[in-house]
C-alpha cells in the first residue's frame, strides 16, 4: 500500500540536508538569479539596439525563466537521488519496506519543494527588476509551467535510472542533459529556424510546444490549445516511459546484485 | 504470530556459471540467535542480501514472519531490519535526523518516543545532533544498531555487527542484542568471524562454505561432535574443504 509518510520522509531529509549547508542552499536560487540578470540585460540591450519596438523581454527573458524552471525540476529529482549515491545509502534505503513508486514520488516531491524556491526567485527578479509581466502570457502560464514540470520530472527519473545502471561516475552525463535538449526545444528561436531533421526531433519534445505557443502570444498570434494538448500527451507518454525505465533498471540491479554492490564491498 | 521469524527454503543464487548460494535451507525461531558462519566468499552476505530483498534469488523462497518476501515484500520488510559494518548511515545527517528519516520509512509509531528510547539505550544522547560521518566507528555502529531496532523487527540481521568495536563496547552490544532476542519478540541472524563471540552469543550456528550449509548445531557442543577442540578449529577445517567435498566428520 502506498505510504505518503514514506514519500514525505524524502522531503524532510532534503530539509535536514539543507540546514546549515550553504553548498545545497545557494544553488537553489543563485544560478537562476544569475541567469535572470544575464538575460534581463541582454533583452534590455536588444530592445535598445533593435529599434523595432519589439519587446524582447517576454520572449527571451520569459523563455529563459521557463527553461531554468524545467532544468531546476529535473535537477531537483536527480539531486535527491544523488544524495543516496553520494552517501552510499542504497543498501539502507532499498532494504526497507519502501516501494519503488514511493521512492520515485519522494524524489518528485523533493523536486517540487526545491524548484519552487528557484521559480519564486526568478519570478520576483524578472518582474521587479526587468519588468517581465506575466499577464502577457495570461492564464497559459499555468499549463506552460505544468508541461515543463512534467517533462523535467520524466527526464530526471530517466537520469536517475542511467546513474543507477552505469554507476556514480555517470553523474557527469546527467548535468548537461538539459543543455543537450535545449537546441531541439526551440527555447529562444522558432522551430522553423531548425533544419528538418532537428524539427522532427523537436516535435517529440513537449517543451517545444510550450515555447512555440509562448512566442505566438508574444507576437499577438492566436495560441494553439491543440499543440499544448499534444505536448501534454507527450509528457504523459514520457512519464510512463521514464517510470518503466527506472523500474526496469531497478529490477536489473536487484537481479544482478548491483544495489548491494553500489554501497557494499561484499564481505563474503 | 508464527514461531518462525525466518524460513529459507532451497535458496539459490547464480551469476552465470558461478554458484554463489546453492540450495540453502534454514530457519530462525523467535527468541533465537543463529550464527551464519563461513569463510570469505562462502555466500553469507549474498544470503543476507537476498533476505533483505536487495538481491533476487535464482531459486527458492524466503518467508519472513510467515510472509513471502517475493510476493509481500513491503509487509515482510516492515518486520525486518539490519545492521552491517559496510552499510553505515549517511554521514551528512545527524544521529537524530537519520533515526527520524528511517523511522518514517519503516512506519514507526510514536517515532519521537522510540527514537529517544534508542538514543538512551545505545548511549547516544550526547551525539544526537552530531553528524554521523564524524562519529568514531564504534559510535557509528551503535547508531546503525539503533536504526536496526527502530521498528522492533521480528527478524534482525546483523552482518559483523561488532567488527569495528573494542572488546568492552562489543560486549555491551552483545548483551543488548541478546536481551532483545530473549524478550521473545525477535529472531536474530548473526554473521561473524569471531568464534569466541559466536560461542558466547549464538544458540545455533550454520557453517556455510561454497554456498552450501555443511554443518549446523550448538556452537558449544559442535566442535566436540566433530572431533575438534574449539569452534575456530572447526571453522578452519570447514573453510579448507574442497569445493565439492563434504566436511570432515571425525
Amino acid at each position: 500500500m502506498f505510504s505518503l509518510r514514506r514519500t514525505l520522509a524524502f522531503v524532510l531529509r532534503q530539509f535536514y540536508l539543507m540546514q546549515g549547508s550553504p553548498a545545497r542552499v545557494v544553488p537553489l536560487f543563485a544560478w537562476v538569479a544569475i541567469d535572470m540578470v544575464t538575460w534581463g540585460f541582454i533583452t534590455k540591450y536588444l530592445n535598445a539596439v533593435s529599434g523595432s519596438g519589439f519587446n524582447f523581454v517576454p520572449s527571451l527573458l520569459g523563455a529563459g525563466l521557463l527553461w531554468d524552471f524545467f532544468t531546476r525540476v529535473m535537477q531537483g529529482v536527480t539531486t535527491t537521488f544523488f544524495e543516496d549515491v553520494w552517501s552510499r545509502n542504497f543498501l539502507n534505503i532499498f532494504a526497507t519496506p519502501l516501494s519503488i513508486s514511493e521512492y520515485v514520488n519522494g524524489l518528485v516531491l523533493s523536486s517540487v519543494a526545491t524548484s519552487s524556491v528557484g521559480l519564486a526567485v526568478m519570478l520576483v527578479l524578472a518582474s521587479a527588476v526587468f519588468g517581465l509581466s506575466f499577464f502577457s502570457y495570461g492564464l497559459l502560464l499555468v499549463p506552460y509551467l505544468l508541461l515543463l514540470f512534467l517533462f523535467g520530472i520524466a527526464l530526471g527519473v530517466v537520469a536517475c535510472g542511467i546513474v543507477l545502471r552505469l554507476g556514480p561516475a555517470a553523474e557527469w552525463l546527467i548535468w548537461p542533459m538539459p543543455a543537450l535538449i535545449s537546441p531541439f526545444a526551440g527555447v529562444f528561436y522558432p522551430l522553423s529556424t531548425l533544419p528538418s531533421w532537428m524539427r522532427f526531433l523537436s516535435r517529440l519534445l513537449p517543451p517545444s510546444y510550450v515555447f512555440e505557443n509562448m512566442r505566438s502570444i508574444v507576437l499577438k498570434r492566436p495560441p494553439s490549445p491543440y499543440a499544448l494538448l499534444w505536448g501534454a500527451a507527450l509528457d504523459l507518454i514520457f512519464l510512463l516511459l521514464a517510470s518503466w525505465f527506472f523500474r526496469h533498471i531497478y529490477r536489473h540491479a536487484v537481479r544482478t546484485g548491483l544495489i548491494a554492490r553500489y554501497s557494499a564491498e561484499s564481505l563474503s | 504470530m508464527t514461531s518462525k521469524v525466518l524460513s529459507v527454503r532451497q535458496l539459490g543464487k547464480r551469476y552465470g556459471a558461478t554458484v554463489a548460494v546453492d540450495g540453502v535451507s534454514f530457519e530462525v525461531s523467535r527468541g533465537e540467535i543463529v550464527g551464519l558462519l563461513g569463510p570469505n566468499g562462502a555466500g553469507k552476505t549474498t544470503t543476507i542480501n537476498m533476505i533483505l530483498g536487495i538481491l533476487e534469488p535464482t531459486s527458492g523462497s524466503i518467508l519472513v514472519d510467515g510472509l513471502d518476501l517475493a510476493g509481500r515484500r513491503p509487509q515482510a520488510l516492515e518486520r525486518t531490519n539490519f545492521a552491517a559494518v559496510y552499510a553505515p548511515l549517511p554521514g551528512n545527517l545527524s544521529v537524530l535526523q537519520n533515526l527520524r528519516f528511517f523511522g518514517l520509512i519503516y512506519g514507526v509509531q510514536d517515532l519521537s518516543v522510540r527514537v529517544e528510547t534508542l538514543l538512551e539505550q545505545f548511549d547516544l544522547l550526547a551525539f544526537r545532533d552530531v553528524k554521523c560521518g564524524v562519529l568514531s566507528s564504534g559510535e557509528q555502529t551503535r547508531v546503525s544498531l539503533a536504526k536496526a531496532l527502530l521498528n522492533r523487527p521480528a527478524l534482525l540481521l546483523l552482518d559483523e555487527p561488532t567488527a569495528s568495536l573494542d572488546p568492552a563496547i562489543a560486549r555491551e552490544i552483545r548483551i543488548k542484542i541478546r536481551a532483545y532476542a530473549a524478550s521473545g519478540q525477535a529472531g536474530v541472524l548473526w554473521t561473524s568471524h569471531n568464534m569466541y563471540e559466536v560461542e558466547d552469543v549464538c544458540d545455533r550456528v550454520l557453517f556455510l562454505s561454497h554456498g552450501r550449509i555443511l554443518l549446523q548445531g550448538d556452537p558449544r557442543t559442535l566442535p566436540a561432535t566433530h572431533g575438534k577442540q574449539t569452534l575456530e578449529e572447526l571453522f578452519i577445517t570447514v573453510a579448507n574443504q574442497p569445493v565439492a567435498g563434504q566436511p570432515e566428520r571425525t
